[in-house]
């Protein structure tokens, strides 16, 4: 029914991403209470969700665009090699010393600046390796 | 007098749109600013500025990015001539009322109408461009519900989202169903990588999807307008709520208007997953029927309309019959396509049904970016096709693309050149899809990762012949088998680069990706 809280989940997560860089398990915890839903479905919302992380996040924020212009300009070549420049792997999106996370996103819609990517919400287009690290490497 | 206006979408703003703007207006001086709109549609050209000249003649100037030109360009604003270093930049002078003739030929802009000459924080832009004027001769009682029901229907405006069905239609299943609470939801989540058209008119053209959901409203019975709008475009949502209160506040909003937004799933974009995200759910799709204009949101009657259907809306009640005038056989109107990939003039184009493929991409499209060939165009995102040279002389429509093994879908279309290996660009669609399938159904969950990898094989040079009959027998049954549209089109790119691009998928159980994309590194190590 429109009103229930139930029915603000994502919004509330969304929030709670915003806020802290992802979705604790405490934070679960004590939603479930107050929504009066089990952990269990909103841990299958949170999980469903591309935005949603549930494990901490760098100080800063890549996200590489993997859209199908960005492939078709060469964007895998670009996340593998900042990937590998960082030590990061499918495994692992964030340095050690948590300055930095890379993720990819489905499509920023910025298509003739193709490779895009987005620093800390900056849509940088005509991405270059080099270019992208330096910037990363200004913000220390 | 001459007024300086920076197109400035997120796209421009990238370019260093922004920056030029501010820099101008640190150029002027005082407490004047130059004008602030959103995406024209000229990407490629960014940060692209027009100079309107007492709205008699216009300029149109290209990559106004360095300090220099822009201190030209206000040395001319001044009163000044156009001098060598600015001709350069020129694109466009003359008349005030031929540019479009000129700037956009081949076009007929209608979805884009505004975006780019108008402040999308003004309403009165919009008002003087003619807009609510629709809904305020609604409000005044100069159109019955049914009368306006009837130019939609007429108009045979179809949804633009890619499912093509009869928006007049779905609009009256609503309109019949009898119940105190209704939706009207706008599918702004523009999941196809490669698409762009919505974002451009959410950021540049808020008030036209709102007049058209107020509209659809009235004809509908409709309670409640949502808007659900990707995660992924954060100046699409700022324009909209601003947009929204001012709409409020000019008294423009027969039924209140709420923006939800999505978390990153491209399945929302089938409208019954989208359904459930708004219910705050996991984005899961149903069995249809029932349909959600009859059992939708909240259980309630629902209609789910993609932003440009609802942009089109207010110009086709403002020119009752003439819509239905545009376009080819069963595919009235215009659609705008977002162009990309290796073209040479990317961006976005409003063009009526029956523009060939050859006309979008090398007339309008200005062709292929360097020395390079054709070679295929994607169109419709991860559910459509790549289509080759042999078929550019199609005219652009639904059923003829259907025919063809391709969608015109939501309008995206990424053109690639010799360079672009068609068995790459089917594992990157089938890899997208894999990463948005659900899990709900099996044919979709699981079949999709075996198709996944099939093409690694071919990709990784250990493919056989037998590999490729697998493929594409399970492909035919993805398709058919799945429960709602992600998996029933997922396997499109496959079967459409399989019907074209065939001698590539045996090239590559060759040993040779004629492309010289796949690095074949398995291939040696085969036993």
């Amino acid at each position: 029914m429109e009103g229930q809280l139930s029915s603000n989940l994502i919004k509330l997560l969304q929030d709670e991403q915003e806020k802290q860089g992802y979705i604790g398990t405490s934070f679960i915890k004590e939603l479930s209470k107050k929504l009066n839903i089990s952990e269990a479905e909103i841990y299958g919302v949170a999980t469903f969700y591309a935005q949603f992380r549930l494990k901490e996040q760098g100080l800063h924020l890549l996200r590489v665009c993997r859209g199908t212009a960005c492939h078709v300009a060469g964007s895998i070549s670009i996340l593998e090699q900042l990937k590998s420049h960082y030590g990061l792997d499918e495994n692992k999106d964030t340095t050690d010393d948590k300055f930095l996370t890379i993720e990819s996103v489905a499509c920023v819609g910025a298509c003739s600046l193709a490779p895009v990517v987005v620093l800390d919400g900056k849509v940088i287009g005509k991405a270059s390796v080099e270019d992208i690290i330096q910037r990363i490497e200004e913000l220390r | 007098m001459r007024e300086i206006i920076v197109t400035m979408g997120t796209c421009g703003i990238s370019a260093g749109a922004k920056d030029s703007a501010d820099y101008l207006d640190k150029l002027l001086g005082g407490e004047t600013k130059v004008k602030r709109t959103a995406c024209i549609g000229l990407c490629a050209f960014e940060p692209t500025v027009l100079v309107n000249e007492d709205s008699k003649k216009l300029y149109f100037f290209i990559n106004m990015k360095d300090k220099e030109i822009l201190e030209s360009l206000n040395s001319f604003v001044a009163g000044g001539n156009l001098d060598s270093a600015l001709k350069e930049h020129l694109m466009y002078e003359g008349p005030y009322d031929k540019i479009n003739e000129v700037l956009f030929k081949g076009q007929k802009r209608i979805v884009l109408r505004n975006a780019g000459w108008i402040d999308p924080y003004k309403i009165e832009d919009y008002i003087a461009r003619g807009g609510y004027k629709v809904l305020d001769d609604i409000r005044a009682g100069k159109y019955t519900q049914d009368t306006v029901l009837e130019v939609v229907k007429a108009s045979g405006l179809r949804g633009r989202g890619g499912g093509g069905f009869p928006t007049g239609i779905k609009w009256e299943i609503l309109k019949k169903q009898d119940s105190s609470e209704k939706f009207i939801i706008c599918n702004a989540d523009e999941g196809d990588p490669g698409a762009f058209m919505d974002r451009a008119v959410l950021e540049g053209d808020p008030h036209s999807v709102l007049e058209g959901i107020q509209i659809a409203a009235y004809v509908t019975g409709a309670t409640k307008g949502i808007i659900y709008v990707r995660a992924e475009y954060p100046l699409a949502i700022k324009t909209l709520r601003v947009a929204i209160a001012m709409a409020n506040k000019h008294n423009k909003l027969l039924v209140p208007i709420e923006i939800k937004e999505g978390a990153g799933a491209f399945v929302c974009g089938e409208e019954t997953a989208l359904i459930h995200s708004v219910e705050g759910k996991r984005g899961m799709p149903r069995k249809r029927p029932p349909y959600p204009a009859v059992k939708g949101l909240y259980g309630q009657p629902t209609n789910i309309n993609n932003v440009e259907t609802l942009a089109s809306i207010p110009w086709i009640l403002a020119h009752p019959g003439e819509y239905e005038k545009i376009g080819y056989a069963k595919s009235r109107g215009t659609k705008v396509f977002a162009l990309a990939g290796k073209i040479v003039k990317g961006g976005l184009v409003e063009v009526p049904f029956g523009t060939t493929l050859r006309e979008l991409i090398f007339d309008i499209g200005g062709g292929i970016e360097g020395d390079k060939e054709f070679k295929a165009v994607q169109i419709g995102g991860p559910s459509g096709g790549c289509l080759p040279k042999s078929s550019l002389d199609l005219p652009i429509d639904y059923e003829t693309l259907k025919e063809h093994s391709a969608i015109v879908g939501s309008g995206g279309a990424i053109v690639m050149d010799e360079i672009s290996c068609m068995v790459d660009i089917a594992k990157f669609f089938m890899t997208f899809i894999t990463g948005e399938s659900c899990g709900k159904c099996t044919y979709c969950r699981v079949g999709t990762r075996r198709l996944l990898e099939l093409l690694t094989r071919f990709t990784d040079g250990i493919a056989t012949e037998q590999d490729l009959t697998m493929l594409e027998n399970l492909a035919v049954k993805v398709k058919n088998l799945s429960l709602c549209g992600l998996g029933q089109t997922a396997p499109n790119p496959i079967l459409s680069t399989i019907k074209y691009f065939r001698e590539e998928y045996l090239a590559h159980v060759r040993g040779v990706c004629v492309a010289k994309k796949c690095s074949f590194s398995k291939r040696d190590k085969r036993v």
